[in-house]
Parts: C-alpha cells; sequence; structure tokens
C-alpha cells in the first residue's frame, strides 16, 4: 500500500472540504477499499474517513420509508430495519461475514456499485431515494454500470430512504468461495406495481427485469414469470459461470423472491 | 507520522503511525501484541478479529488512526484477571478446538463477539458466525462444540470429534 494522510472530519460540511484537496479519497468502512488500496489499485493522498459523522448513523422511519444513515454499518441495517423491513435487514445481515457487517456501510457499498453487491438490488427495487450534500438522487438515476454511478468527485452519500414495499424479497444465489452475489434479485411490491432488481448478473452492473416487472404486476405470483426468458446478452461469464446460466439463474431467482415474499 | 492513542486491553496506549498503518500492525509491532495473527491480509481468513468498541472487526481491513480513542480488545485481554484461561478459552482446550492454533486468536475473539450477542446460540447459528473465520486443520467441529460448551449447552449429542 503507498502511504496517504487520514483525516476524520466530524461533519458533513468538513468532509467536503477536506474531499476537495487533490488525490483524496472517501473513506466509508474500507471493507472493500483497503483491499483494494493493499492490491495498489489506488493510490489516493488523502483519505476522508466518514466513520466519526454523527448525522449519517443511524437508521430511522419516516412517512412509510425507512432512512438509512450513508455511514450505517450492514449490522447496523440488519437489527435496526429488522422490523420495519424485513427483507432489506435479510440482505444487509446476509453481506460479508459479522466482522466484515461491523464495519462495511450502505454509503461506501452503493459509492462503489460493484457489479455482484447486494444493496444496490434493493434500492433499485424499493425505488430509493439516495440525498448527498447536494441534492437527491431517483435510483434509477444513480446507478450507471458497473463501479459507475452519478456521484460527482467529492459527493457523499448522507442517507438512502427506502420507501416500505407491501411484500418484498431477496434472493441471493452466493459464489461460493467469496460469498458475493454470483446472482441476486430483489423483488418489491408496491400498491402500483412491483419492481425487479438484478445485481450480479450484467456487464452493466445493477438493472430493472421490466418484463417480470409487467407481469408481477397483473399478477404477484411465481407462475406469472414462468412464460417469460432473460436474453445471455450482455450477463457476466467467467469462471463462475456462462452468461446463460447467469440468465437462468434471473428467472429462477425472481420465482423463488415472489414466493417467499 | 501521526499520533495514535487508544484503550487496548483496558490500558491507555499511544504511539506514532503512519497513514496506512493497519490496526492489526500497531497492536503486533507497536504493541507486541503478537496474539492477533494475520493470515490471509485480504480480510477473508479472520485470524486477526479483535474488538473494536465491542463489536468484531477484522483489524487487518482497519487503519490504527480509525481506532483513534477506541476501546480495543485482543486475545491478550480475554484471559480471567488472575491469567487463568476464561471458560471460552479452556472450553476450546476441554474441546480440541485448535491444532496449529494459528486461527484460535480470530475464533476466540469472533466467538466471545457471538456469545455477547447470543449466549445461547445453535450449533446452525454458530456456523453461520463464523462464516469469516477459517480453520484448516480441525474441520470446525470440535470449534463449534467448545463455543457450545463454553455457553453452557450439551455437547454429548454432536457427533464428530
Amino acid at each position: 500500500m503507498y502511504n496517504f494522510e487520514i483525516e476524520r472530519p466530524g461533519t458533513i460540511e468538513e468532509a467536503v472540504a477536506a474531499l476537495a484537496a487533490e488525490e483524496a479519497q472517501a473513506l466509508g468502512g474500507g471493507q472493500t477499499l483497503i483491499p483494494t488500496l493493499k492490491a495498489r489499485l489506488a493510490a489516493p493522498a488523502k483519505l476522508v474517513s466518514l466513520a466519526g459523522i454523527a448525522e449519517m448513523k443511524g437508521v430511522r422511519s419516516e412517512d412509510g420509508a425507512v432512512v438509512i444513515g450513508g455511514g450505517a454499518t450492514h449490522a447496523e441495517v440488519a437489527r435496526e430495519a429488522a422490523e420495519t423491513y424485513p427483507a432489506l435487514a435479510a440482505l444487509a445481515g446476509g453481506i460479508g461475514d459479522p466482522a466484515v457487517r461491523n464495519r462495511g456501510t450502505i454509503g461506501g457499498s452503493l459509492a462503489n456499485n460493484d457489479p455482484s453487491a447486494c444493496y444496490p438490488a434493493a434500492v433499485l427495487a424499493s425505488g430509493a431515494t439516495i440525498t448527498t450534500n447536494t441534492r437527491q438522487i431517483a435510483a434509477d438515476d444513480f446507478f450507471q454500470g458497473m463501479f459507475t454511478t452519478a456521484l460527482n468527485d467529492g459527493e457523499i452519500i448522507t442517507s438512502v430512504s427506502f420507501p416500505v414495499p407491501q411484500a418484498a424479497n431477496y434472493q441471493k444465489f452466493e459464489q461460493p468461495a467469496s460469498r458475493f452475489a454470483l446472482v441476486g434479485v430483489f423483488v418489491a411490491k408496491f400498491a402500483d406495481g412491483v419492481r425487479v432488481a438484478v445485481t450480479g448478473a450484467s456487464e452493466d452492473g445493477v438493472f430493472r427485469w421490466s418484463e417480470a416487472e409487467a407481469a408481477l404486476s397483473a399478477d404477484f405470483s411465481a407462475d406469472a414469470i414462468s412464460g417469460l426468458s432473460v436474453s445471455p446478452e450482455g450477463m457476466i461469464g467467467d469462471l463462475h459461470g456462462t452468461p446463460e446460466y447467469r440468465a437462468h439463474l434471473v428467472k429462477v431467482l425472481t420465482g423463488r423472491a415472489v414466493s417467499a415474499a | 507520522m501521526t499520533k495514535v492513542s487508544m484503550t487496548v486491553n483496558g490500558k491507555t496506549v499511544s504511539g506514532d503511525v503512519e497513514g496506512r498503518t493497519l490496526l492489526v500492525e500497531f497492536l503486533r509491532e507497536g504493541l507486541g501484541l503478537t496474539g492477533t495473527h494475520v493470515g490471509c491480509d485480504t480480510s477473508q481468513c479472520g485470524a486477526c478479529v479483535v474488538h473494536v468498541d465491542g463489536k468484531a472487526v477484522k483489524s487487518c481491513t482497519m487503519f490504527a488512526l480509525e481506532a483513534e480513542g477506541a476501546h480495543v480488545t485482543t486475545i491478550e485481554g480475554m484471559a480471567n484477571p488472575d491469567g487463568s484461561l476464561s471458560a471460552l478459552q479452556q472450553a476450546f482446550q476441554d474441546h480440541h478446538g485448535l491444532q496449529c492454533g494459528f486461527c484460535t486468536p480470530g475464533m476466540i475473539m469472533s466467538a466471545a463477539a457471538l456469545l455477547a450477542e447470543n449466549p445461547r446460540p445453535s450449533e446452525a447459528e454458530i456456523r453461520e458466525y463464523l462464516e469469516g473465520n477459517l480453520c484448516r486443520c480441525t474441520g470446525y467441529h470440535n470449534i463449534v462444540k467448545a463455543i457450545m460448551a463454553a455457553s453452557g449447552q450439551d455437547v454429548s449429542s454432536i457427533a464428530a470429534e
């Protein structure tokens, strides 16, 4: 790892000021960034730790939504959203392992937008709103391809607001060594329709499966998608699974999520 | 170099570290507390698990400066005040929960964190909680057994030796 300075601001304002420096990089829980630095895949001059910012902590309920601070750890979401949004809590409780969940944060995960991360599926399927230090971004506008988001340089995710669906479920088919999602499908049923978001499968990162959404909005049952198929075109192919296999999993997991929701 | 201060196993400590100094490096090289091990150095094996403000974390994937002001507990802080083994440590010895011993500090720290939040975990809960702790000797059976025994549960019906 190349050396760098670490700053630990106590407020969002201080963090934004610190991130304005040349080659500064925000540090959430570090569970992805620190391994990346060790591999010398990144070499920032300064890390700005967001862990000491009290206003980015916590999980609260607000007008039919669960609002999660950008600095909330996966363990906190698993515990504190368990009653208000159980499918989201279960997703958070299935990321990594207990020690990773005690450090990793929702803001860090979303800003990184790993194509196999779990949170992007929940955010997109829930139609969540991402609040930063400067604006609000709808989930449909936030994810812009593998490791790419709508965030500008130095912009910080301060909170994420999830509308709570009538029913929801996340099905994750784990890559057996890394436990990342080989494919993960989050299904959320709202009064005005169903949203289906898929992670782990596409070379463009998380996406909505709109044909399934239309079918499930008309009939919320696993049978409703039995006639649909997912094209393997644009799906990730690697030693863990072919594009065809991932495309197949999308449909299987969507059916399981609907049945379990 | 930047000065960092924290409480480790009840004692206030400080030292000069670089930004990139990992918590595990500060513990081992700065404080000489070599009970915390570095196995994979990629946050997968769990040999480096310590408690930071009561929570299990992988000390190879946290910077020392992030622990400024924190209360850190390592394997060296797990024995009873008189120096005898804690019930959890004694159970690992009694039930052969270790062979080479390399993963053991992390196993104990993770198991202690589990028992703090779930005092009587089931076998399945223990196995799930230890997902991030790898042992290449024991096949986990005796580790699980030791943790069940430490939580006061009957382990006579657990099959594997």
